[in-house]
């Protein structure tokens, strides 16, 4: 599998670290109360399509990247910085 | 027997091998499959199940039978090996499997009397019982009986290779769609790999008579290698089988470097590499694979693929049998006995399946016929012929047989893909789309004249060009037959006794009917239960067939049975060659600290892996026995003089910006934008989960200027922590990060007289009074600029002194010297433990990521004041219970002396049981201070059971101990020493 950094350019897999879905990138309030921060850590939608991942190139320029995947056949639709993603939604 | 006058072997060389301790003479060009052939040897092998004699049935790599175990250097054995694939060179020597006493007297071969016990699920239903017997006596005895080569048991010594390329269009396989596709890519300067599993470059075309724009095929091929060798943009992979399809564009592909070659025992040359190929484009031209059918004792030697035949032929100069017959249900297979007679062999008879089939020679043909049947046991004898007007035996020593060809769709397979069912050639073509980016051409795709693959390269070339933004060359194809194709499908002759489906697995006609009776309707549950297509072979000439023959079994159509899922490796990849570079050490990095050199070189420090560093155990000094004699010394070094320890291995984070002291807030529990500059302050971080990521002490630079340290291990994950908060949660922070672990050497000078030492060393002594406890600031040593830091992991008086890296061996070999002088010295890894422990530090044998700051008592360093990283989760009941296991100290109190780390505790007088655990021993170490073991740990309550007498189990070493629970802080409970 490889990724198109967006700094570095296509690259092989093993150059990224895996962290998961990318809502880890809309962290609730202090006080979003126990569902908000439970829906945050732990609840995952496991959808066969589509999904929006966190990736960290770690062998390359050490961005973060938010990788849209289609899980069931690895195609990569989009690889934006997560900045890039961060900043657009706030 | 070797024919005069054909083949692309060179007569002019002899070469000379060993097959089961006989010597015999072959060509240059030859694989071992021919050079057997042009001995007249037929019988090769045994089967895997009933022993039975075997020949060699293809020219391929799809050959089942034809498994032999090639002899290397050293005296080392490849198991399995492929005659057909296998390069005859001079001294080669291999020997048959699967056979004892001999191969032509094999002792097994009873097995096949006892057939009518062994069919399929024949393990499941016979060795049921008693169950004890099966581990002991049936699986060992089955597999005595059954099997294919073994492995030596030794230490594979060779070399292997793992390699990466990068193009715009692969191009898999090189018959004459793959030489088209490739030409005219390379033609418009797109960066080209060529790559085929076979030596000679050409596929089928090395293999038939017929021309190629007025040359003999084989020529056409052998001109077009040579032009495209010559340009810089293509990379020919000969003998390289391209094994697997992967995500975007990447491919796996074996190359077998020096199979045939006999190479020296000194020679360094890899034997295998194992490539990834990046290819922006691809085209599959992996061709077809010509199918047998199905007849009692269709598996004899002498029994052979049509196509084989006319490869021997046309390629070797063989011709495998004196009196050669052909059964065939195609037209293709009609050439053979044309290339046959042409070449003066005897063709006795072709009988045709298909009522309307017409001769394409002077030869016999027996339309509207089958062959139903065939004799002889290690030789083929004589066949029967059933015709609408009776049985007839038809005297022969070769039988070419061809049940029409399936197309190489594997690759298409390997992301998921199915093929689809094409009744014209009634077989699966690949679907298409199969595999982003691949286009298939050719006998692959169910297009075999000649004229049509090159057509279709062509054009799948010219399409890959326009999306790689380049322009296809006008070609003219080169004139080449144009045949039509017809085949009428026949899988399996019906009759009486055993006909042969999967020739490596033994598995029959029979089996597969069997499977459907009892209900294994499904093709995978068929190929399970009667192992179908699970040979080394993966089924590839017998898997379609098999599902005809469970598709007529079940009442079923062919594509609604299906196929089986296709897997990598197309075939078989040694484990050597995947995981080559990574036997041993392999590639991983080596980490040295500065003073690496004065330590092992100078004082023969044992090193310790931390992680990728490599870390001083203790320092020997002569007349020590023991490890711990040498780690008590380095303790008293400590707390009775000063010692010296290299701590540049912790990750240490340089923090700049205006905002530094937010980032800092938010991943740590406590504050630091009240830190004073030229302060240090321990700082705890949790994970969003609310438990212990890491801990270590930051310094203040400068307003806007931190340097954090972080424990060795976690320095990666933490910079990686730090990235993601900097990047993904709060981008709008201006702040940067920068790891500058390798850019400063650092080191702890513990002890009450390390201040009197620095003061030796400093240009500028230290006042009286100045720089108290978490002070921090430059200094000059030598006049070199330093950073001095007022902390301490031993509860003693202590700094660490950070010079950049490139004076880190000398300040080490002074600082060594300075202790020495006052009556201490360097100490290691065991010592730093202990000391550490003595005092109640933590590190990530205590928080091992399970662990909260509640339950090491440090609840209130999480500020009240502010948010951080797992603030908010920490808080969850949970992990606030008092009755979690929690941080405390534990010393013996009974007659056994000794803690050892990771044992249980449980209440004096209970049952060590997992259920009855209620704590653990995360740390342990002899305190030469204290005259006796400490340890670190958590148990249920944790302080509120200080002065318990517990019961230490350690059920791995078998250690049992009585225990006191006590306050982890174990030496100086008040701090004087460390602010003293």
């Amino acid at each position: 599998m490889r990724l198109r950094c967006p700094i570095c350019g296509s690259r092989d897999r093993r150059e990224f670290y895996y962290q998961g879905a990318a809502v880890m990138l809309d962290r609730p309030a202090p006080d979003a109360g126990e569902a908000a921060w439970d829906d945050y850590l732990h609840l995952r939608e496991n959808s066969a399509g589509d999904v929006d991942e966190l990736w960290s190139h770690d062998g390359g320029c050490g961005a973060w990247l938010v990788v849209t995947r289609n899980v069931s056949t690895h195609e990569i639709k989009a690889v934006r910085l997560a900045s890039d993603v961060k900043e657009a939604s706030a | 027997m070797r024919l005069s006058g054909k083949g692309l072997i060179d007569r002019s060389q002899n070469l000379s091998f060993q097959f089961d301790g006989h010597t015999y003479r072959a060509h240059p060009g030859d694989t071992l499959a021919s050079a057997l052939l042009a001995n007249d040897i037929h019988l090769v092998g045994r089967s895997f199940k009933y022993h039975r004699p075997r020949g060699i049935l293809t020219a391929g790599s799809e050959e089942p039978n034809a498994l032999v175990s090639v002899v290397r250097r050293r005296g080392a054995i490849d198991p399995n090996v492929r005659a057909t694939v296998q390069e005859v060179y001079d001294g080669l020597t291999a020997r048959s499997q699967n056979a004892w006493p001999s191969l032509s007297f094999d002792a097994m071969a009873i097995n096949d009397l006892a057939a009518p016990f062994l069919g399929a699920g024949f393990y499941y239903k016979t060795f049921m019982w008693p169950r004890a017997f099966w581990e002991k006596l049936y699986e060992p005895v089955i597999r005595r009986a059954a099997g294919l080569g073994a492995l030596s048991g030794e230490r594979d010594e060779d070399p292997y290779e793992k390699a990466y390329a990068f193009c715009d269009l692969l191009v898999i396989g090189s018959g004459p769609a793959g030489l088209m596709a490739a030409l005219t890519a390379a033609e418009a300067g797109a960066d080209v790999i060529l790559a085929d599993e076979d030596h000679v470059m050409g596929g089928r075309l090395n293999a038939e008579t017929h021309e190629v724009a007025g040359q003999a095929s084989a020529d056409w091929a052998a001109d077009t290698i040579a032009r495209l060798s010559k340009m810089d943009n293509v990379r020919l992979m000969p003998r390289t089988t391209v094994t697997g399809a992967y995500d975007q564009g990447t491919f796996g592909a074996l190359e077998r470097v020096t199979h045939h070659q006999n190479v020296p025992v000194d020679h360094a040359c890899a034997r295998e590499t194992f490539w990834r190929i990046v290819a922006k484009r691809s085209v599959l031209a992996a061709g077809s694979i010509e199918r047998p059918i199905a007849f009692q004792n269709n598996d004899r030697p002498g029994i052979m693929m049509a196509s084989a035949v006319r490869t021997y032929l046309n390629r070797y100069g063989v011709a495998p049998g004196g009196a050669i017959t052909l059964f065939a249900n195609n037209d293709d297979a009609h050439r053979t006995a044309v290339d046959l007679q042409d070449a003066g062999a005897d063709v006795v008879a072709v009988i045709d399946s298909r009522t309307d089939a017409k001769a394409q020679g002077d030869y016999r043909l027996i339309h509207g016929a089958q062959v139903c049947g065939a004799s002889g046991r290690k030789a083929l004898e004589a066949i029967t012929v059933r015709t609408p007007k009776g049985e007839m035996a038809i005297k022969t020593d070769c039988l070419a047989v061809s049940g029409g060809w399936n197309p190489s769709v594997h690759l298409t397979c390997h992301m998921n893909g199915r093929p689809t069912w094409n009744s014209a050639i009634a077989s699966f073509v690949p679907t298409p789309g199969a595999i982003p980016g691949m286009a298939t051409v050719g006998a692959c795709n169910g297009t075999f004249s000649t004229a049509a693959c090159f057509a279709e390269g062509y054009a799948a070339a010219k399409d890959a060009l326009k999306e790689l933004g380049l322009t296809a060359p006008d070609m003219v194809l080169p004139d080449a037959e144009d045949s039509a194709t017809r085949v009428s499908a026949l899988w399996a002759v019906e009759g009486k006794g055993r006909a042969w489906l999967d020739f490596q697995n033994d598995v029959t006609v029979k089996d597969v009917k069997q499977a459907a009776r009892e209900n294994f309707r499904s093709v995978e549950h068929m190929k399970r239960y009667t192992t179908q297509g699970m040979a080394t072979d993966q089924g590839k000439s017998s898997n379609v067939a098999a599902l005809a023959v469970l598709a007529d079994a079940t009442g079923r159509g062919i594509p609604e049975t299906g196929t089986t899922t296709f897997r990598p490796p197309y075939s078989p990849v040694a484990l050597a060659a995947l995981g080559a570079g990574a036997k041993g050490k392999g590639f991983a990095p080596e980490r040295k600290t500065t003073s690496h050199a004065a330590s092992t070189q100078d004082m023969d420090a044992p090193m310790i892996e931390a992680g990728l560093w490599y870390r001083p155990s203790y320092f020997p000094k002569s007349g020590e026995r023991t490890w711990r004699q040498s780690c008590d010394r380095e303790v008293g070094y400590v707390r009775e003089a000063v010692g010296v320890c290299d701590v540049s291995t912790l990750g240490k984070i340089d923090i700049q910006g205006p905002d530094a002291s937010k980032l800092l807030d938010f991943v740590y529990t406590n504050m630091f934008s009240t830190l004073k500059v030229g302060r240090v302050r321990y700082g705890l971080m949790l994970r969003e989960d609310g438990n212990i990521m890491d801990d270590g002490t930051t310094a203040r630079l400068g307003e806007t200027h931190y340097v954090m340290t972080t424990t060795t291990a976690a320095a990666g994950p933490v910079m990686r922590h730090l990235e993601f908060v900097t990047q993904a949660l709060h981008p709008e922070w201006d702040v940067r990060i920068m790891s500058v672990t390798e850019q400063w050497a650092q080191f702890a000078v513990a002890g009450p007289q390390s201040r009197a030492l620095l003061n030796d060393l400093l240009d500028a002594p230290l006042a009286e009074g100045a720089f108290p406890f978490i002070a921090c600031g430059p200094v000059q040593v030598h006049g070199i600029p330093a950073r001095l830091f007022r902390i301490s992991f031993s509860g003693e008086h202590a700094y660490e002194l950070a010079v950049p890296s490139r004076y880190g061996d000398s300040l080490f070999r002074l600082l060594v010297a300075r202790a020495e002088a006052l009556g201490g010295g360097a100490y290691g890894m065991e010592a730093l433990n202990v000391l550490r422990i003595e005092k109640g530090f933590i590190t990530h044998s205590e928080i091992d990521g399970r662990v909260t700051a509640f339950d090491l008592g440090m609840e209130r360093m999480i500020s009240a004041k502010k948010d951080c990283i797992g603030k908010t989760m920490a808080a969850r009941p949970g992990l606030v219970e008092r009755d979690r296991q929690r941080f405390v100290g534990i010393k013996p109190v009974g007659e056994v002396k000794q803690l050892t780390a990771g044992a249980h505790i449980f209440l004096d007088g209970a049952f060590a049981t997992a259920e009855n655990s209620k704590g653990y021993i995360t740390s342990v170490g002899y305190s030469p201070t204290l005259g006796h073991y400490v340890g670190l740990g958590f148990v249920e309550g944790g302080a509120s059971r200080e002065g318990e007498v517990m019961k230490m189990v350690d059920h791995l070493r078998g250690v049992e101990a009585q225990v006191e629970i006590c306050d982890p802080v174990f030496f100086d409970p008040d701090g004087e020493k460390v602010r003293g």
